[in-house]
């Protein structure tokens, strides 16, 4: 059923869902992600799925809570304020190991900040966000393809890993339209549900779950399975895309909506002679960090930009300090700053003086 | 000869952790006993809450699954919504239901979610020891009332069987108390019809169960027994203040 669609990316989010398999939407409006539940009431009941504008963001994030405890594949939806909300139902998500989608589209803060596009999330998506130290998987579409792909992914990766998935965008990509291509879901290899909540009659026994664990050695056993968890999901399952990267002499990385810019302005320098290349993560946690570092063995030099002031240039020097500079070029996110490709390509032609 | 008297199914044969004289083990064996007496034991998922109510997966042998303070309500919907075949219930106490979870509890009542809640009102914050909660009487002493609850500045205790039954979505609403052998039987008849309601998918169903705290009144369990008739009802009156359908 491939079909190509001209579509903003919010709404390849909401069809992406869909076509997952996801049952249940719960959510509450919030700019600039308000695409999605309005698309997702007017087709998620369509194939028999539960759509649920309620009473705050709170309560949307423990429906889904409740939701994928029942084994059921669940999302929300919303931006930096809510988000901020939802931080309790995510890490008692984490705590119990409970699946489950989320999808952030950043507006800028602090506070209630403003509606443009943000990257400042980026340290409460890949941190966890709320009490007690976890991960969540992070991915990070930069068009309105990996929107679609990504979500997809999403549900796949977080009921494998068992524990919540985000989506991490921003306002431009989506609200951008851009051409995509739908395809049919298929799904990964994905465990059997045999700890959900369903009642007795489905044979399990009792289930119970919870985050809530007072025995002898129980938390620490929890910690370091998750830590087994985020392990294996670092080997197997981290995202990254190069350009122009096998000869660069100077690395840009970006991530998002901010790599389109940084590809463009990469490709710019190229014309010029200038031998820089990109590297750019899909999967924010986990982040990469063998791609970077094989790329660090070869390039002693990297320019991370960010739409804010710094935070994803915090995993590049974790990755790559040992072999490579590092430095930064970002601007908080405000209206009117986004970065200009020219902006980056003089950022990119001052550090690469004498390439030339 | 005839047995009168049995531990139902699905309450676990286990010392519970409550305190001597603490009304929560008599409200989970009223709970257990309506899961039995309808046999809904196999398709129930309660909801347990933040407080001395966690611990209902360790005393009733279904499905649970654990919520954050408040928010049952939410959890339970999730679950009720993407399982519209199973019983669901919370099992809730005051400061869970009645402070931080309030607009949680409002708004599944308003939506008439086919659910029922368990709300235990023990007047005080029981787990954290004692502290003063939405429900605590004027003038009760706790924790953090020293000088006795100030209705001027803490408000007036909440009557939350009564505020939810005027709500369009909710369908049974009704207080209990475990008190007297008396009350003891009425609560379970009230709530085997709260269950009745959701099994015949007549709505909301919600019953607020007076219960004794002796720890934290600071008082032995027949005085903090008798404190229920003597104080609390006559401010949380007993009785049925909805049944839409008459049942």
């Amino acid at each position: 059923m491939q079909e190509k669609i001209f579509a903003k990316g919010n709404e390849a989010v909401a069809m992406a869902a869909i076509e997952a398999g996801c049952r249940c939407y719960f959510g509450y409006p919030i700019t600039p992600q308000s695409d999605i539940p309005e698309y997702l009431a007017r087709e998620l009941p369509k194939s028999g799925g539960v759509f649920m504008q309620v009473e705050s963001e709170i309560a949307a994030i423990n429906m889904v809570l409740g939701a994928s405890a029942a084994g059921v594949r669940a999302m929300t939806s919303s931006s930096g304020p809510g988000i901020s909300l939802k931080q309790e139902g995510i890490s008692y998500m984490a705590g119990s190991e409970l699946p489950g989608v989320i999808v952030d589209i950043m507006r800028q803060g602090p506070g209630l900040g403003g509606i443009d596009a943000s990257q400042a999330d980026y340290w409460q998506a890949t941190r966890g966000g709320g009490h007690g130290g976890y991960r969540i998987i992070v991915l990070a579409p930069n068009s309105v393809q990996e929107m679609y792909d990504l979500t997809m992914l999403a549900f796949d990766l977080s009921d494998i890993y068992r524990m919540p998935a985000m989506v991490l965008a921003d306002s431009v990509t989506g609200q951008m339209k851009e051409s995509f291509v739908t395809k049919r879901y298929t799904a990964a290899e994905l465990p059997e549900k045999s700890w959900a909540v369903r009642g007795r009659s489905e044979g399990t026994g009792q289930n119970v779950v919870k985050s809530l664990k007072l025995g002898d050695g129980e938390m620490e056993a929890f910690h370091w399975n998750m830590i087994k968890r985020c392990q294996e999901l670092s080997e197997k399952e981290s995202r990254w895309e190069e350009f122009m990267a096998d000869d660069a002499e100077l690395m840009v990385t970006a991530f998002g909506s901010t790599s389109r810019i940084a590809k463009t302005a990469v490709a710019a320098a190229r014309e010029e002679g200038i031998k820089a290349g990109l590297i750019r993560p899909i999967t924010l946690f986990p982040f990469p960090r063998k791609a970077y570092e094989n790329l660090s063995r070869k390039c002693g030099e990297f320019l991370v930009i960010e739409l804010s002031t710094g935070q994803m240039v915090d995993d590049v020097k974790l990755a790559v300090e040992r072999n490579a500079a590092v430095s930064f070029y970002g601007r908080p996110p405000g209206a009117g700053s986004l970065p200009t490709p020219e902006e980056l390509l003089e950022q990119i032609r001052k550090h690469c003086g004498g390439v030339r | 000869m005839k047995q009168v008297f049995s531990r139902p199914e699905s309450l676990r044969d286990v010392q519970t952790h409550f305190c001597p004289g603490c009304h929560h083990g008599g409200i989970h064996r009223l709970v257990a006993n309506s899961l039995d007496e309808f046999g809904i034991r196999d398709r129930t998922i309660g909801c347990a809450s933040v407080g001395c109510s966690v611990f209902l997966y360790a005393y009733l042998d279904i499905d649970v699954v654990e919520s954050p303070h408040g928010r049952a309500p939410a959890v339970a919907t999730g679950v009720k919504r993407s399982r519209p075949d199973r019983i669901v219930f919370t099992y809730q106490g005051d400061g869970d239901l009645a402070a931080i979870g309030t607009s949680e509890i409002i708004h599944a009542a308003n939506r008439g979610e086919g659910m029922t809640v368990i709300f235990v009102n023990n007047t005080t914050y029981g787990m954290t020891g004692g502290q003063m909660a939405p429900t605590t009487m004027p003038g009760q002493k706790t924790t953090t009332s020293p000088y006795g609850r100030d209705t001027t500045k803490d408000g007036s205790p909440f009557r939350m069987a009564e505020l939810l039954s005027n709500l369009d979505g909710v369908a049974f609403s009704a207080r209990v108390s475990l008190d007297t052998p008396k009350n003891v039987l009425q609560a379970k008849k009230i709530i085997n019809m709260a269950f009745r309601y959701q099994i015949e998918e007549r709505g909301f169903s919600f019953v607020e169960a007076l219960s004794a705290c002796p720890t934290n009144w600071g008082m032995p369990p027949l005085a903090a027994n008798r404190r229920i008739g003597e104080e609390m009802i006559p401010y949380f009156p007993l009785g049925i203040f909805k049944n839409r359908d008459n049942i």
